[in-house]
C-alpha cells in the first residue's frame, strides 16, 4: 500500500508541469508507463516534423548565404562542376512547376472521368474488375514506370521528335529523353491515386441528390457534371492534392526519362527537376555543390508546403 | 439536338478514359512479364552478381528488401499504432490532438526525396550510421508512419463505443481495455495499414538510394545480423534503377517481374483481408 | 373495382389527371405492384398510405418513371397522364419529369447557392435569360412559402438552411420547372414538428395550382392534409376513396385494421 502511494506521489511530482495532459488516474505503474509510451509516440510525430524542418533549414541555408539569393534563385545557369561554378536554379524550379502542372492537367481529367465511369456507368462486375486494376496500378513501384518510360515511351517520343523537327537545323535531338516523356510518365503515375480517391468521393454522394436532379428532368450527363461532381468536390480536391504530391516528389523514375541537362522547360528539351537534380548529383557532389543540393531540397519542401496550403485554401473557400 | 451530341461525346470520353486504365494495367503486366518472366527462376533469386561465376542474381537485393521491410515495420508499427492510440483513446485537449494530426498530415505530404536527404544527414551523419540498412529503415519509418497511424486511427474509430463503455463500467483499466478489446477488434484495419505500408516500402527508391546505398552482397558466414544491418544495402527498386542506368536491361526486367509479383501478392492479401472483414461484419 | 373507386372520388368533377390501368411492377422476380387501377383527380391532394414495404413509394415512382433508374424493373399495364401513356416509346422522359415533379423524404439541396438550386431546373430545360430566371426563382420561392426568409440571401449556400427550410427549398426547386403534378415521398418524416406544420400548410396551398400526390406513413397527416386517400397493402390497392369517408367508414376490413392500428 505504501509503495503504491509513494509511486503515485512520485509520478505526480514528476509530471507536475504537465498534469493538464495526464489524468491522475494511473493506478498501476504499468498503466502509467503505457500512457507515457503512447503519449511519447504521439509527440514523436511533432518532434519529427520539427527536426526535419530544422535540418532542412540548417543544411539548406548556408548555400544561399554563400552564393547569394539572386545568383541562386534567379539565375538560370547551373554548372556546379565548372571552374567558375554557378548555381542558378531558376530553370530547375520552373521545370518542376511546369512538369507537375502539365502532369496534373493531363492526368486529373482522365482520372476523374475514369472514376465517373466506375461509379455511374459501369456495371457492378465491370466496376469491381476495374477497381482491382486501379489498385494494382497504384501499387506498382515508380521505378517500374520509369523503366517502362525509358523502354517504351522514349522511343515513341523520339519518333515524334524526329517528325516534328525534321527540317530544323538548330534543334538538339534528345532521343526521347525530355520533358514530354517525363510528363507522360508522371501522368501515368498519378492516374491510379487520383482515380481511386475520386471514386470513393463520388460514391459518397447521396443517391437522393442524383435522384432529385433526374426528377427535375436532367439527363445523366447533366446530373453527373452539374450535381454529383460538385458535391464530391472536397474528396476530389484531396485526390488532386495527393496526385500533385506524388508528381512533385517523384525522383528516380523521371530521372530515367527526362534527360539530364538543366534547360528551360519545353517539351522537347532535356530537363532537370528539383528532385532529379538531388538524386542525380548527390552521389558525387562535394562542398558547396552538396550544400546547394540541400538548398534545392529546402526549395522543394517550401514548394510542397505552398501547394498544400493553396489547395487546402481552395477547398475551404469552396465550402463557403 | 446539339446537346444530345455533346452528351454522347462526353460518354465516349468517359468510356475511353476508363479503358485506358485497363489497357495500361494489362499492357504493363504483359510487357514486364514477357521481357522479364524468364528471370523468375530460383537461380536468379538466390544468387548474387558475380563476374567470376557469370551470374546476374538478385539474392542480395532480395535479402536487403526483406531486411528493410522487417526492420522498418519493427520500429514503425509500435510508434504508429501508439500515436493513433494516444489520439483516439488518451488525448483530452483538442489543441494537442490537432497539432499531432497536423504533424501526421505534414509527414504524409513530404516527398520521399526530402526524407532521403534528412535521413542521409541525420541518421547517416549526425548519428553516424552511414549508408546502411539501419539508416534506410529509420528513414522509411518516418515516411510510412502516417500510413500506419491513419489506418489504426480509422480502425479504432470503427470500434463501437459501447465496447469501451461496457468494459470501463466493469472497472477495467484503460490499458487492459485497449489490450483485450480494442486491439483485437481493430486488428484487421491495422493489418491492412501494415500491408499498405509494406507496399510503400517495397516501392520506395529515391529515399533508399540516399540512405541505404547500393550494396548487393549476401552476408558472409560468420557475420551477424547486426553487421549486415550496418552495411549498405540496395533494395530491389534501387537495383532496378541502377541496372537501368547501366543499360543492363535484362536484369532490370527480371527485377521488375519480381517486384510485380510481390505487389500482386500484397494486393491479393489486402483484398482477402477486406473480404474477411466484410464477412465478419455480416 | 377500380372504376367504382374512381367514381366515388371524382364526385367533385375536377377531372382525372393521372390514370393507371392494370399496372403491375416486378423488381426482378419480386411482384411489387399488383394490378393497380386507379384515377387521381386534378387539383386535389391524394394521400398514399399503408405499412412500410407495401409498395406506395414504388407506385409513386412509376408516375414519373423514376423506377426506370433501378435496374431489373419490369412494368406491365398503362400509366396515363392527361390521357397519354407515359411509358410509350416515343415519350421524352425529361419532359415528362418536367410535368411531374418529385420531392423526396430527406431534404437534399444541391451544393450550390439558394438561387442556383432553384434555377437548376429551368436552366436544364433551356431557360437562359437572367430576367426570366430571377422571376421564376422568386415565384417558386414564394410558392413554397419561403421567399421572405431567404430573399436577402439568395447567394448563400443552400446547405446553410435549417432542415425544414431545406425541404421547402426542395419544394420550390420542384415548382420552378412549373410542373402540373407534384409527387411527394414522405416529405415531412425527417422534419421537426414546427417545420412539418409549415410544410403541411404549404401542401394545402399548392392544391389550387397543382395536383399533389403524397406518400405518408402518418395517418393523422393524411387526415389533415388530403382530399383523397389510397390504401396500399402488399403491393395491392386495397381501398381508395375520399379521405374522410375512408377513415370514418372504411369499406374493407383490412383498411379498418390498419387505421385502428391493429398492424403496420
Amino acid at each position: 500500500m505504501r509503495a503504491e502511494v509513494t509511486l503515485r506521489g512520485h509520478m505526480y511530482l514528476k509530471q507536475r508541469k504537465s498534469t493538464f495532459m495526464y489524468k491522475r488516474n494511473c493506478v498501476h505503474a504499468v498503466e502509467c508507463a503505457v500512457q507515457i509510451f503512447f503519449t511519447a509516440c504521439a509527440f514523436l510525430t511533432i518532434v519529427t516534423v520539427a527536426v526535419i524542418t530544422g535540418y532542412l533549414i540548417v543544411n539548406g541555408v548556408p548555400a544561399i548565404w554563400k552564393i547569394g539569393i539572386r545568383d541562386m534563385l534567379f539565375s538560370t545557369v547551373w554548372s556546379p562542376t565548372a571552374k567558375q561554378a554557378q548555381y542558378g536554379i531558376l530553370y530547375i524550379v520552373l521545370t518542376s512547376l511546369v512538369g507537375t502542372a502539365m502532369a496534373v492537367m493531363l492526368g486529373v481529367p482522365i482520372a476523374l472521368l475514369t472514376a465517373v465511369y466506375l461509379v455511374e456507368i459501369a456495371s457492378d462486375k465491370m466496376a469491381a474488375v476495374m477497381k482491382t486494376a486501379v489498385e494494382l496500378l497504384s501499387g506498382i513501384p515508380s521505378v517500374v514506370y520509369g523503366m517502362l518510360g525509358l523502354m517504351v515511351l522514349n522511343p515513341l517520343v523520339y519518333r515524334l521528335e524526329l517528325r516534328l523537327y525534321r527540317d530544323s537545323v538548330t534543334h538538339q535531338f534528345t532521343g526521347g529523353a525530355n520533358l514530354l516523356s517525363a510528363v507522360l510518365v508522371l501522368t501515368l503515375m498519378i492516374l491510379p491515386t487520383v482515380t481511386s480517391i475520386s471514386e470513393s468521393a463520388l460514391r459518397e454522394v447521396p443517391a437522393e441528390l442524383k435522384a432529385s436532379s433526374l426528377a427535375l428532368g436532367a439527363s445523366q450527363m447533366q446530373t453527373i457534371f452539374k450535381v454529383v461532381i460538385p458535391a464530391a468536390k472536397p474528396g476530389i480536391i484531396t485526390a488532386v492534392v495527393l496526385g500533385v504530391g506524388r508528381a512533385v516528389g517523384e525522383a528516380l523514375a523521371i530521372s530515367l526519362v527526362s534527360g539530364g541537362c538543366v534547360n528551360i522547360p519545353l517539351p522537347f528539351y532535356p530537363v532537370r527537376f528539383l528532385t532529379t537534380a538531388i538524386v542525380g548529383e548527390m552521389g558525387y557532389a562535394a562542398g558547396l555543390h552538396r550544400q546547394a543540393l540541400f538548398t534545392i531540397g529546402l526549395v522543394l519542401f517550401i514548394f510542397i508546403i505552398l501547394v498544400n496550403l493553396t489547395l487546402n485554401h481552395i477547398v475551404r473557400s469552396g465550402d463557403k | 439536338m446539339g446537346r444530345k451530341i455533346r452528351e454522347g461525346l462526353l460518354l465516349l470520353f468517359i468510356k475511353l478514359a476508363a479503358f485506358l486504365t485497363i489497357l495500361l494495367l494489362t499492357g504493363i503486366i504483359l510487357y514486364v512479364f514477357e521481357k522479364g518472366g524468364r528471370f523468375l527462376r530460383l537461380s536468379f533469386l538466390l544468387t548474387t552478381p558475380s563476374v567470376k561465376n557469370g551470374t546476374v542474381g538478385i539474392a542480395g537485393n532480395l535479402m536487403n528488401t526483406l531486411l528493410i521491410v522487417a526492420l522498418t515495420l519493427f520500429i514503425v508499427v509500435p510508434v504508429g499504432v501508439g500515436a493513433a492510440v494516444w489520439i483516439n483513446e488518451y488525448a483530452k485537449k483538442s489543441a494537442f490532438i490537432r497539432l499531432v494530426e497536423f504533424a501526421v498530415q505534414t509527414l504524409a505530404g513530404i516527398p520521399s526525396v526530402i526524407f532521403g536527404l534528412f535521413g542521409m544527414v541525420f541518421f547517416g551523419r549526425t548519428l553516424g550510421f552511414g549508408y546502411s540498412i539501419l539508416t534506410g529503415s529509420l528513414t522509411l519509418t518516418l515516411m510510412v508512419l502516417p500510413m500506419i497511424t491513419r489506418s489504426t486511427q480509422e480502425a479504432l474509430r470503427a470500434v463501437p463505443d459501447n465496447y469501451r463503455l461496457g468494459a470501463f463500467g466493469m472497472g477495467a483499466t484503460k490499458w487492459h481495455v485497449i489490450r483485450t478489446i480494442l486491439f483485437p477488434c481493430a486488428l484487421p484495419g491495422i493489418v491492412t495499414g501494415v500491408m499498405l505500408a509494406i507496399g510503400r516500402i517495397v516501392g520506395e527508391s529515391a529515399a533508399l538510394l540516399l540512405t541505404a546505398g547500393s550494396g548487393a552482397s549476401l552476408p558472409r558466414p560468420g557475420e551477424g545480423l547486426i553487421h549486415k544491418l550496418m552495411e549498405s544495402g540496395g533494395t530491389l527498386t534501387v537495383q532496378l534503377y541502377l541496372s537501368m542506368s547501366k543499360a543492363e536491361y535484362d536484369v532490370a526486367f527480371g527485377i521488375a517481374a519480381v517486384l510485380l509479383c510481390i505487389v500482386l501478392l500484397i494486393q491479393f492479401l489486402i483484398g482477402m483481408l477486406a473480404k474477411k472483414r466484410v464477412r465478419q461484419e455480416k | 373495382m377500380g372504376l367504382t373507386w374512381a367514381n366515388r372520388m371524382c364526385k367533385k368533377k375536377s377531372g382525372v389527371k393521372i390514370r393507371t390501368e392494370r399496372l403491375h411492377l416486378y423488381y426482378g422476380s419480386v411482384h411489387a405492384l399488383r394490378d393497380i387501377t386507379i384515377e387521381i383527380a386534378a387539383n386535389r391532394i391524394t394521400a398514399l398510405i399503408g405499412p412500410s414495404g407495401c409498395g406506395k413509394s414504388t407506385f409513386l415512382k412509376t408516375l414519373n418513371r423514376m423506377n426506370d433508374l433501378a435496374g431489373n424493373v419490369r412494368i406491365t399495364g398503362g400509366v396515363y397522364l392527361d390521357g397519354r401513356d407515359i411509358y410509350a416509346p416515343q415519350i421524352d422522359v425529361a419532359k415528362l419529369r418536367k410535368r411531374v415533379g418529385m420531392v423526396f423524404q430527406q431534404p437534399n439541396p444541391f451544393p450550390m447557392s439558394i438561387y442556383e438550386n432553384i434555377a437548376y431546373g429551368p436552366k436544364i430545360h433551356g431557360m437562359r435569360q437572367k430576367g426570366e430566371l430571377d422571376r421564376i426563382v422568386e415565384e417558386s420561392l414564394r410558392g413554397a412559402a419561403i421567399w421572405d426568409e431567404v430573399k436577402n440571401r439568395l447567394d448563400e449556400p443552400a446547405l446553410r438552411l435549417s432542415g425544414g427550410q431545406q425541404q421547402r427549398l426542395c419544394i420550390a426547386r420542384a415548382l420552378a420547372v412549373q410542373p402540373e403534378v407534384l409527387l411527394m415521398d414522405e416529405p415531412t418524416s425527417a422534419l421537426d414538428p414546427a417545420s412539418t406544420i409549415k410544410t403541411e400548410e404549404l401542401m394545402k396551398k399548392l392544391r389550387t395550382d397543382y395536383t399533389v400526390v403524397v406518400v405518408t406513413h402518418n395517418m393523422q397527416q393524411a387526415l389533415r392534409v388530403s382530399d383523397d386517400t389510397l390504401f396500399f397493402l402488399n403491393g395491392e390497392l386495397v381501398e381508395a376513396g375520399q379521405t374522410k369517408e375512408l377513415f370514418l367508414a372504411p369499406a374493407d376490413r383490412r383498411t379498418q385494421d390498419y387505421i385502428t392500428g391493429k398492424f403496420g
